[in-house]
């Protein structure tokens, strides 16, 4: 056990399920020299052009990389640099991937996971900002995974990789480089099962991404006021884990959802909606939301900061939850 | 390469049995027997079986929308197909797919495909898992001349060259797109010549001859066999019906154009040819298309009685259910 950061953990991931599984292998753009987030570091060097395959630029093709090897029995790890880029490779995402299973009667198993790096980062401007978690969480047959600490990152990429269904895992760029204490040894942290990141009373906080960093922020912030609020860190957004969501807002009776994302549409509302649904009796105050503006994300600093969803803004929210 | 007679009386059987299922297919859905829409393989069935007939069993197909031809050519059962057809739960897709989505993995069919050049970064992804399992089989990729000009078909080439992956890339250049000629569509006019800018061969073949496909189709299941890459092969043919069905009303061709094609009825040909080489006589022929029409008949039998779907079976198949595979 030491301390790592986010990106060693999905690299050590990797490492360790490659070494386990001969039928594990890694595509994408520029793997073979790390990627250019450092997540592939050291795997060409270890398991050469074979399994570490360098695509072209590429996304249709090397998705489908992914979908015809899973299809007859391989277990790739896809990678599309940028989340943006998703729109690319979407047919072989949405139409292929997702719905072959199904479509097909059952026939195949597809045990892919794409891995992808989202999220507001240093004035990445619009095409390269990207969370589009909402998207693959509106279709069924694919799992969505979010990390938000360098622990449940190199748990949650074993469990999807060794998942018998297709995952998309989504690494927020501004996670990368936090770090937590992470086993050396490979474990698993299950799919599915949320994990409550700090207790408290007063409050519930979901927040997924990024944001829980932040939402553990204004927690601190609140203890200091009096308020003890819950954070709740869904981990995995589909299959998307509400019991431990409705347990916690049935013993604080306050909810706020924070995502990185735009707020209109987003998982927020999903979130927001089912706690109205299971847990209505036991408001005492309306579900906030915090997101992103319904705008393209800026590229000016001064604008990408009045843009990123922040502490401050689930600190507003909660506010608004609960009456001085 | 010298075929046994046995396997050329088999070609026939098989272009046969396209041809009896795919008129039958037709029939049902204008009678709107069985649900959605079907596209007819009818005059292109040279291709499908000319090729196929060059594969090994465990050998792989991709598809496209016009697939049942594909699906016998791999040896895909009638009844089976019906059923899918009729959206019955004993269908190869459980009846949750229907004739575009039709496969059978068992056979290495890995799927027709609603999505108009959508086989070929897949076709690519399971070449892909042949050379890294070094379990040498190849993957051939059947597609339209229209799924060329679609960004899927260009990635998925220039990948399949690069990785010099066992596959082959089939054409069945039948002139239209849906209801456009490809003169206006396409800026080439024979598809092979897309192959250079991907630095692999292209050849191009008249698909209405199942020996000239079958010969052309070895070479380039055996170059990519011997791990020298992929071919791209072109197969001049015909759809002797409309894009959908037989008669969609939308249909503008120039009728000498098809009367032209339809004289070079792939089926017609070979019966010539094998009765000429002495292999078939007409008598044999028609006693062999009697008995496969009747194999549809009994198969449409099997599929119209069969189970429909459950309700729960909705639910069903979504997800893998088994959890991690260790
Ligand atoms: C991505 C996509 N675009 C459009 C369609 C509608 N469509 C279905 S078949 C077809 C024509 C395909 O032409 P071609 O590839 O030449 O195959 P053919 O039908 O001639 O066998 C079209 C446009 C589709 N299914 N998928
Ligand atoms: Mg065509």
């Amino acid at each position: 056990m030491s301390e790592k950061n986010m990106t060693v953990a999905v690299a050590e991931a990797l490492d360790q399920e490659m070494d386990r599984d001969p039928d594990v292998f890694v595509a994408g753009e520029d793997v073979r020299v790390g990627g250019p987030f450092g997540t592939d570091a050291g795997l060409h060097q270890k398991y050469g052009d074979k399994r570490v395959v360098n695509t072209a630029i590429s996304e249709l093709a090397l998705t489908g990389i992914g979908v015809g090897a899973a299809a007859v029995g391989l277990r790739p790890v896809i990678e599309i640099m940028i989340m943006d880029f998703v729109c690319v490779a979407m047919d072989q995402i949405v139409n292929q991937m997702a719905k072959m299973k199904y479509m097909l009667g059952g026939q195949p198993t597809l045990p892919i996971v794409l891995t992808t790096h989202a999220g507001i980062d240093s004035s990445s401007a619009a095409q390269h900002s990207g969370t589009l978690e909402a998207w693959f969480c509106h279709v069924p047959g694919l799992k969505v995974v979010m990390p938000s600490n360098a622990y449940d990152a190199k748990g949650l990429l074993i469990a999807s990789i060794r998942d018998d269904n297709p995952v998309i895992f989504i690494s927020n760029k501004r996670c990368l480089q936090t770090s937590t204490e992470v086993p050396d040894v490979p474990y698993e942290v299950p799919l599915g099962v949320a994990d409550v990141k700090r207790e408290g009373d007063d409050v519930t906080i979901v927040a997924t991404g990024r944001m829980v960093i932040d939402a553990l922020e204004a927690a601190e912030q609140l203890a200091a006021e009096g308020v003890s609020a819950e954070v709740i860190d869904p981990r995995t957004l589909s299959p998307l884990d509400t019991d431990t969501i409705i347990r916690s807002v049935q013993k604080t009776n306050r909810a706020v959802v924070a995502q990185e994302a735009v707020q209109f549409c987003g998982l927020g509302a999903e979130i927001a909606a089912t706690i109205s649904d299971q847990a209505f009796d036991f408001l005492d105050a309306p579900v906030k939301r915090v997101g992103a503006p319904f705008t393209p994300v800026p590229f000016a600093p001064v604008l990408e900061d009045i843009y990123l969803p922040d502490t401050k803004a689930i600190l507003a929210a909660v506010r608004e939850v609960i009456p001085a | 390469m010298e075929l046994a007679n046995e396997q050329l009386v088999h070609m026939f059987e098989q272009m046969t049995r396209i041809r009896e299922f795919d008129e039958r297919a037709a029939r049902l859905m204008e009678q709107a027997r069985i649900h959605g829409s079907v596209h007819l393989y009818c005059g292109e069935e040279a291709v499908g079986v000319g090729v196929c007939e060059a594969l090994q069993p465990d050998d792989y197909i991709t598809s496209t929308h016009r697939g049942h031809g594909h699906l016998i050519a791999k040896g895909g059962d009638p009844k089976r197909m019906f059923a899918e057809l009729f959206a019955k739960s004993n269908g190869y897709n459980g009846g949750k797919g229907g004739s575009m989505h039709i496969a059978a993995l068992d056979l290495g069919m890995i799927g027709a495909n609603g999505i108009v050049a959508a086989g070929a970064p897949i076709a690519l992804g399971v070449s892909f898992a042949s050379a890294y399992r070094e379990d040498g089989r190849v993957t051939v990729c059947f597609f339209g001349d229209g799924a060329t000009n679609e960004g899927a078909f260009h990635e998925a080439v220039n990948m399949a060259s690069v990785l010099k992956a066992p596959i082959v890339f089939v054409c069945e250049n039948n002139l239209y797109g849906e209801w456009s000629p490809i003169a206006g569509t396409t800026s080439v006019s024979d598809i092979a010549d897309r192959a250079t800018g991907y630095g692999i061969p292209g050849v191009i073949v008249d698909g209405m001859d199942i020996m000239a496909v079958h010969e052309a189709a070895s070479e380039a299941i055996a170059r990519a066999r011997r791990g020298e890459g992929p071919t791209l092969l072109e197969c001049k043919t015909y759809r002797f019906y409309d894009h959908v069905g037989r008669d969609f009303g939308m249909l503008d061709r120039d009728e000498e154009e098809v009367a032209s094609w339809r004289a070079r009825d792939p089926i017609l040909l070979w019966r010539k040819e094998l009765a000429e080489r002495g292999v078939l006589s007409a008598a044999e022929a028609d006693a062999i298309t009697g008995r496969i029409g009747q194999e549809m008949e009994d198969a449409i039998e099997f599929a119209a009685g069969s189970p429909d779907p459950v309700p729960e079976d909705l639910y069903r198949d979504v997800y893998t259910e088994t959890g991690a595979a260790r």
